[in-house]
């Protein structure tokens, strides 16, 4: 079938520990082969520019209920801002902060990136989730079905019963087609339902009475019970207020004495997601400060962790997540528009649009604590780029964090639109740092690092003979980076050339075939578990407004499906 | 100031997007480079000289160039779009948007206007001597940022939802309105010379309505306060001031909390 040869780019795989050397990349029938091996091979010439894995997304949000919900009541998210007029593609681009699907794609494939992980699936709405997945284009999708608030969990964990737990949790992945386990401010979107919530992790979940830290605790003994490919992935509890790095620490503590038991490569327990998020000192809006330092000295120290930025972009975007609580609390701040939802016995979730505006104190203070988690790291491949898209920024913006991460010039030019420059200096390290990352690290964070988090280190993130041919050209020669950190920017938005499953996707910036996109998902077979089915039928008997029979993702929503395995009764 | 004069001569089968008809896009450019803009029905691209006949070259800059728009122009969109500065003259009436995200200039309508007019304005003028459509000086579909200076001018009725998320400005209808008047409004003022329906501040936190003539139904969430005389910009008479809307957050100055204000004239 086809053969492709990239040739003489500057090649960064850490995965392979390779740092930008002068090499070639063979592809043959979707797959990285020695190009030694190539026949006839059609050539794209790489010289003078970067070669990296198609990049993969740990955390975004991207398809599912409340992100439509985010489409839906945003009309004036599309306003002078959309449609792209791409010259190649013929679909409609809508949207900014919450793109239509296409866009969605498109986007991501012009920066290069191949594999996205939906952030948050309300189990009950499985099926919107992957007819979602379905119709946006060439980026391969998992979506992680949320369990921090489930009343199962609630009542298995408060029992201390994790091998029921784990049943469970196996039978809800193969409902929903889910990747791993999601953990959303743990009993604080139950206590939600109750019009409270759960403030740190000591804080008990009404009725279930159990307490945020015995959930995580449990979720995470599960994981490795099951030995998933992912960790759990933890929003912690207490986000966005003054102070919560306290909460944060605490929780981080959670992870200590566990050691992650899979198959998949993967080193950590726990995933924390968005840190800028739940990394401030101070007891006021006030005296709003970073505490950046204090969690990645404890992070540092622990490599059985990992985490992604959450980095604040100072854009105006659409605030959308499983903690209820949380938007509520937002729209009490910024008096904007506010949608709610309770998802039956699962979850629940919220929507307010918010402009990180660089005239706002606290706003830019929350830009240099992203920027500070990742420049005080010192492990990348355990730091990964995200925008928690779209709550603090559109993932378009990707390629601007990038750009503030490997140069201190960009970030002074960003820090002079500040209105409160001295007041942001004074409540974070952000000025004192010097540290620029290199293409390398950059490679870490957005590819071979989350790959090996979310334990799919063997197909994606890195350009190893037998993975799959995802691989991104960047018009950036590291021998002779541009002076301008803009370009850096360019670079980054728009990439020479994207080759997904051996398919040249992306020339020039704009895509121009779009390979088959997948759904992947993990199948974890467990033993039968009585207890567990008995338990699930009395649910769905009382308290579900479903049935069990319509309640399980039916074939068809499932779009060309990649199964990861499991077995756990071997 | 150079004049371009615009007259319809081909009506469209549909409507006319024509947001280039607008003293920023005339400026610098002659007539038949004017003609040669383009202009949209739906997703068919067409040229202004297809539907208008133009004379007349525009000025340096949109401050020295005015634009007389003559004819039938109820299918025509946008006229005055996003204008910062110089004229506009409709002779006709206009379709929907006339002068929407105005930042400067004036924009006067010898005709009516459908819905839109003045959406998000920030500043600027439009005087419309004729009717307004629905949605005068609001804000777009699910924006919170509604018209925000500037001041509009009608001289007969206007529709619903004048003002919805008002924060700025002045709205001054000579006629009557229909129902929900700065509905989210946040500041400015909209006078109201007839009378108006129901609904009128509903959830408004601040800013001041002023009603010379009747009102139907009066907002439960509207508190009577107390009779006060006004003399303003040539508006006298005793008026009842009610203060609200009560159901929503208001800010304080000097411990005191503002509310919106409404006016209802009792004695001339």
């Amino acid at each position: 079938m086809s053969e492709l040869l990239i040739r003489n780019g500057f090649v960064f795989d850490p995965l392979q520990g390779i740092k930008g050397d002068r090499m070639d990349i063979g592809v043959k029938d979707g797959k990285i082969v020695e190009p030694g091996t190539l026949k006839n091979a059609k050539t794209i010439d790489a010289a003078g520019m970067t070669v990296m894995a198609g990049g993969v997304d740990i955390h975004s949000h991207v398809v599912g209920p409340k992100v439509n919900v985010g489409r839906l009541f945003r009309p004036e998210d599309k306003l002078f801002k959309s449609p792209y007029k791409s010259p190649t593609c013929s679909r409609m681009e809508m949207g900014s902060s919450v793109p239509s699907t296409f866009k969605t794609g498109y986007d991501y494939a012009r920066m290069g990136y191949v594999f996205v992980n939906e952030a948050a699936m309300p189990p009950l709405h499985s099926p919107h989730v992957h007819e979602e997945i379905r119709d946006t284009p060439i980026i391969d999708n998992a979506a992680m079905p949320v369990f921090g608030n489930n009343w199962f969990t609630l009542e298995y964990l408060k029992n201390n019963e994790i091998e029921n737990n784990a049943a469970y949790t196996a039978w809800l992945l193969r409902a929903t087609r889910g990747f791993g386990i999601k953990v959303v401010n743990p009993g604080g979107s139950e206590a939600w339902g109750w019009g409270l919530n759960c403030v740190n992790i000591h804080d008990p979940v009404p009725y279930f009475d159990i307490t945020p830290a015995e959930i995580v605790k449990g979720l995470i003994e599960t994981n490795e019970f099951l030995g998933l490919p992912h960790s759990v992935h933890l929003h912690c509890n207490n986000l966005g207020n003054p102070g919560n790095y306290v909460d944060t620490i605490e929780s981080l503590k959670l992870a200590e004495g566990y050691a992650p038991k899979n198959d998949f490569g993967r080193e950590q327990v726990l995933h924390l997601t968005h840190l800028q998020f739940h990394s401030y000192g101070g007891d006021s809006w006030g005296n709003f400060e970073s505490r950046a330092k204090d969690v990645m000295d404890y992070v540092n120290a622990h490599d059985n962790l990992t985490f992604d930025m959450g980095q604040v972009t100072l854009d105006e975007t659409t605030t959308m997540t499983a903690d209820g609580p949380f938007e509520h609390h937002l729209c009490s701040l910024n008096h904007l528009k506010w949608a709610n939802v309770d998802v039956e016995l699962e979850t629940a979730a919220g929507v307010v649009p918010y402009i990180y505006s660089p005239k706002v104190k606290v706003c830019t203070i929350q830009w240099a604590v992203g920027l500070e988690l990742a420049l005080f790291s010192k492990d990348m491949m355990r730091t990964f780029i995200t925008t928690d898209h779209p709550n603090a920024g559109p993932f378009t913006r990707y390629p601007q964090v990038i750009t503030w991460l490997m140069s201190r010039a960009a970030r002074d030019e960003t820090m002079k639109t500040f209105k409160w420059l001295d007041k942001t200096i004074d409540a974070t390290s952000i000025d004192s740092i010097d540290r620029e990352l290199d293409l390398y690290e950059i490679a870490q964070m957005t590819r071979a690092g989350p790959a090996k988090a979310l334990g799919i280190s063997n197909t994606y993130g890195g350009l190893a003979p037998g993975m799959d041919a995802d691989i991104a050209v960047y018009a950036l020669n590291p021998e002779n980076m541009p002076s301008d950190p803009t370009d850096i920017e360019k670079a980054f938005s728009r990439c020479a050339w994207l080759v997904k499953d051996g398919i040249v996707t992306v020339r020039d910036g704009e895509v121009i075939a779009e390979p088959a996109k997948r759904t992947v998902w993990v199948d974890v077979k467990v033993p039968e578990n009585a207890q567990v089915q008995r338990d699930i039928y009395e649910h769905f008997l009382r308290h579900y407004s479903v049935k069990l029979d319509n309640y399980s993702l039916f074939d068809e929503h499932l779009h060309n499906p990649r199964v990861i395995e499991v077995d756990t009764t071997q | 100031m150079d004049t371009v004069k615009l007259t319809i001569k081909n009506q469209p089968d549909l409507y006319l997007e024509a947001d280039t008809i607008c003293p920023d896009t005339f400026a610098g450019k002659k007539a038949e480079e004017i003609a040669g803009l383009h202009v949209y029905i739906g997703r068919e691209q067409h040229r202004l000289g297809d539907f208008f006949e133009v004379s007349g070259n525009a000025g340096a800059t949109p401050e020295e160039t005015k634009i007389v728009v003559n004819g039938d122009l109820s299918r025509v969109k946008y006229i005055g779009m996003k204008m910062t500065g110089g004229e506009v003259v409709v002779n006709g009436n206009a379709d929907m948007y006339v002068g929407a995200w105005m930042q400067g200039g004036k924009i006067t309508v010898n005709g009516n206007v459908d819905a839109f007019a003045g959406t998000g304005m920030k500043g600027g003028e439009i005087v419309i001597n004729g009717n307004a459509g629905n949605y005068l000086g609001a804000a777009y579909r699910g924006d919170w940022r509604g018209m925000q200076g500037g001041k509009i001018t009608v001289t007969g009725n206007a529709g619903s939802d004048i003002g919805t998320f008002m924060n700025g400005g002045e709205i001054v209808i000579g006629g009557d309105v229909d129902v929900h008047v700065a509905t989210h409004a946040e500041g400015g003022k909209i006078i109201i010379k007839g009378n108006a329906k129901s609904r009128l501040g509903g959830q408004m936190v601040e800013g001041e309505i002023y009603v010379l003539g009747d009102i139907d139904v009066m907002m439960p969430g509207f508190a009577y306060r107390e009779d006060v005389d006004v003399d303003m910009d040539g508006i006298k008479g005793r008026f009842a001031l009610y203060e609200g809307d009560l159901g929503e957050r208001h800010r304080k100055r000097k411990g005191q909390t503002i509310y919106a204000k409404l006016y209802q004239r009792i004695e001339a």
